[in-house]
């Protein structure tokens, strides 16, 4: 996984709450069998519409996106923080996330900070008074800074330590090899087997 | 103090605990299609690492297998080349797989169950958000995103922070006409697609405790959509008796050492939860949405909603969105939308139960002109039932398309699609924007409304059918 420090970026205003995973990346996208190629697919549906946000000539090379409350809704996949990985997004803020999408977008170095509506409403008129203001994110201080704007966000520390560090979950969960065998010792007979060994 | 049932199940899975660390849980049950596990398999053959458990593991077919001409190479090249993919994937680990064709292939929600592989107080996971399915037998099951899916797959288990509890208490009796999707519908209306984020929510009380087990997996499969990380209903002699005797279930002494154990798996009386929610059971009416998400319902003798009327500006944004999106107008009866597809099917409502409750309403009745009406079973199992019982029949005999087993269109990865602006009422469990295709409308109903809908070529409730018989009479 690549690592979050601290970024720096111009952003997107996305005034939609309930951005849902069918309409970041729609399924016909999920066919592929990769982690890469799917910038095209995000928010195929809206992006038809020359005067979506995403289209606006100012919001090339946008990296940071600011979006409405219970963003990721629905499906599991993740590929809706692959597109928005592969468009560019190094980070989304919102004042809430899906879970599920927040534990995929943390497992890839997609940073999702959690700000307060009042903070992201701050962090909308901010950017669209003017396109090219930039926004900070730093996880080592758990803070998001723009003009005028000075917010702490919460992360637990376990999360953001992996982040920082870029760490592969599995590797260090097979650091517990040990207790996962002696779970598996333990487990009653009575438990399905899909296939009997 | 006592325990919830869902800090019970988690608390039996607890590999290892730490301080300031996700609990590491242990995972029973690891279920795979096509769409969510191809990059998890590379990232296994990349780091060199095998399957932990395959005896936990278990992957079918589903969300891109056709649903006509099953005998003939899939046309759509990209969609064969992912089943290919988990083919060649399951050949390569030995993971047992059910494709196309077998008879135990199926909508993986569907076919967990059917096999009796979803048991009480397990842990079952899938690349799939709906995975809450199974929490129906008092498991608590995770949708998860595909480094998880990898991680579960070399693993066997997975760090995640203890969730919150919820319970919602559904008392009383539910009246005639009204189902297990009625009841969903109004409990994410009630609390909202955010409502249940971090939560575990736990069904209780008396009008759940009368639901028959694929009514129960019915409720919890949409948990997701009030974004609850799972849903779950405290196991009983109902869950017992679906269980006994199906191919994966105990037998003989494990059988009674079993259900010794998920006789346990109650919520205790002095637990508490993190919230509570309480639904009168006798006030609730068949349900539809009218939005572009789940929370967005009201019962069908309701009016399409004023945008205006909501005091929350990013909820009246939706409204007005999601109304410009659906071509409805405030005000509208939500009764006189009229239709142009009726889909019959899915995770949430492709079961037979759900089959037979379609075919009772159609039976002698014919789908409207103009109306073209999907039914596509759960699984080959529920297909077979369903011919067994003559049910293809009925359907046939009403104009309707009887289908082979798919997630079909639900998410219309298959050719199974609306066309841009067509309008469906559909027992699947998303109405997002193109869900069912590129400028599909959809409105989310149980599977009796959709037969009434069917019938009558617009919004209705199995009572509407029995009047409109009665007019016609007249």
């Amino acid at each position: 996984m690549e690592a979050f420090t601290t970024h720096t970026g111009r952003a997107v205003p996305l005034r939609r709450s309930n951005v849902d995973t069918d309409q970041i990346i729609p399924a016909h996208w999920l066919k592929k069998v990769t982690r890469d190629g799917f910038e095209d697919g995000l928010f195929e549906a809206w992006r038809k519409d020359a005067e979506f946000v995403l289209n606006r000539p100012e919001r090339q090379g946008a990296t940071v996106l600011v979006a409405g409350p219970d963003f990721g809704t629905g499906s599991s996949r993740e590929h809706a923080v692959w597109a928005l990985q592969n468009y560019g997004f190094k980070t989304v803020i919102s004042a809430r996330f899906a879970d599920i999408f927040r534990g995929n977008s943390l497992k890839n170095g997609l940073l999702t900070v959690v700000l307060p509506q009042e903070t992201v409403d701050a962090l909308w008129e901010l950017t669209e008074a003017d396109p090219t203001v930039e926004i900070t994110v730093d996880l080592e201080a758990r803070k998001v800074l723009a003009p005028g704007i000075d917010a702490d966000f919460e992360l637990d520390e376990n999360a953001r330590w992996r982040l920082l560090n870029g760490l592969d979950d599995i590797s260090l969960t097979l650091q517990n090899e040990g207790d996962i065998a002696a779970y598996e010792a333990e487990r009653p007979s009575f438990k399905p087997r899909t296939i009997t060994a | 103090m006592g325990r919830t049932l869902a800090e019970k199940v988690w608390d039996d899975h607890v590999v290892r605990r730490a301080e300031g660390e996700p609990d590491l849980l242990f995972i029973d049950l690891h279920l795979l299609h096509e769409v969510t596990s191809p990059q998890a398999f590379d990232g296994l053959r990349q780091n060199g690492r095998q399957v932990r458990r395959l005896d936990l593991t278990l992957a079918t077919e589903d969300h891109n297998t056709p649903t006509l001409d099953i005998d003939k190479p899939i046309a759509d090249p990209v969609s064969r080349a992912q089943l290919e993919t988990l083919r060649k994937n399951c050949a390569e680990f030995g993971v047992r797989l059910h494709p196309l064709g077998d008879v135990e292939q199926g909508v993986v929600h569907v076919v967990g169950p059917q096999l009796g592989l979803t048991q009480p107080g397990m842990t079952v996971v899938c690349g799939d958000s709906h995975t809450s399915t199974h929490g129906a037998f008092g498991g608590l099951a995770f949708g998860i995103g595909t480094s998880q899916v990898e991680h579960v797959l070399a693993t066997q288990t997975l760090p995640m922070a203890r969730p919150k509890t919820m319970a919602i208490t559904v008392d009383g009796e539910l009246p005639a006409d009204v189902t297990a999707k009625d009841l969903i519908l109004a409990i994410i209306a009630r609390i909202g697609t955010g409502g249940g984020q971090g939560y575990v929510l736990e069904y209780r009380g008396s009008a759940i405790e009368k639901l028959s087990m694929e009514a129960r997996m019915t409720i919890c499969n949409m948990s997701i959509e009030a974004g609850a990380r799972a849903g779950m209903i405290a196991p009983d002699q109902t869950t017992f008796d679906y269980l006994e005797g199906r191919p994966h279930a105990p037998v003989g002494e494990d059988w009674d050492a079993a259900v010794a154990y998920w006789k346990t798996l109650r919520s205790d009386e002095d637990a508490v939860f993190d919230a509570e929610v309480v639904i009168d059971a006798a006030a609730l009416a068949p349900f539809v949405t009218w939005g572009t998400n789940p929370g967005q319902g009201a019962p069908l003798s309701a009016n399409v909603p004023d945008p205006a009327s909501y005091e929350d500006p990013s909820e009246r944004l939706a409204a007005e969105k999601a109304l410009e999106y659906m071509g409805l107008t405030a005000g509208q009866p939500l009764r006189d939308i009229k239709v142009d597809t009726v889909f019959v099917g899915s995770c949430t409502n492709g079961r037979i139960e759900d089959l037979r409750n379609a075919a009772s309403l159609l039976e002698g009745r014919k789908v409207a002109d103009g109306v073209r009406m999907l039914v596509v079973p759960g699984s080959v199992r529920v297909a077979l039932q369903a011919v067994e019982e003559g049910l293809d029949k009925v359907f046939k005999a009403a104009g309707a398309e009887w289908r082979h087993a798919g997630c079909s269109m639900c998410l219309g990865m298959n050719p199974d699609q609306l066309a841009p602006g067509e309008r469906s009422a559909s027992t699947s469990n998303r109405n997002f924007e193109g869900r069912q295709g590129k400028g599909g409308r959809t409105h989310l109903v149980s599977p009796q409304v959709a037969a009434a809908t069917a019938v009558l070529g617009h919004l209705a409730s199995p009572a509407d059918l029995s009047d409109a018989v009665t007019t016609a009479g007249v």
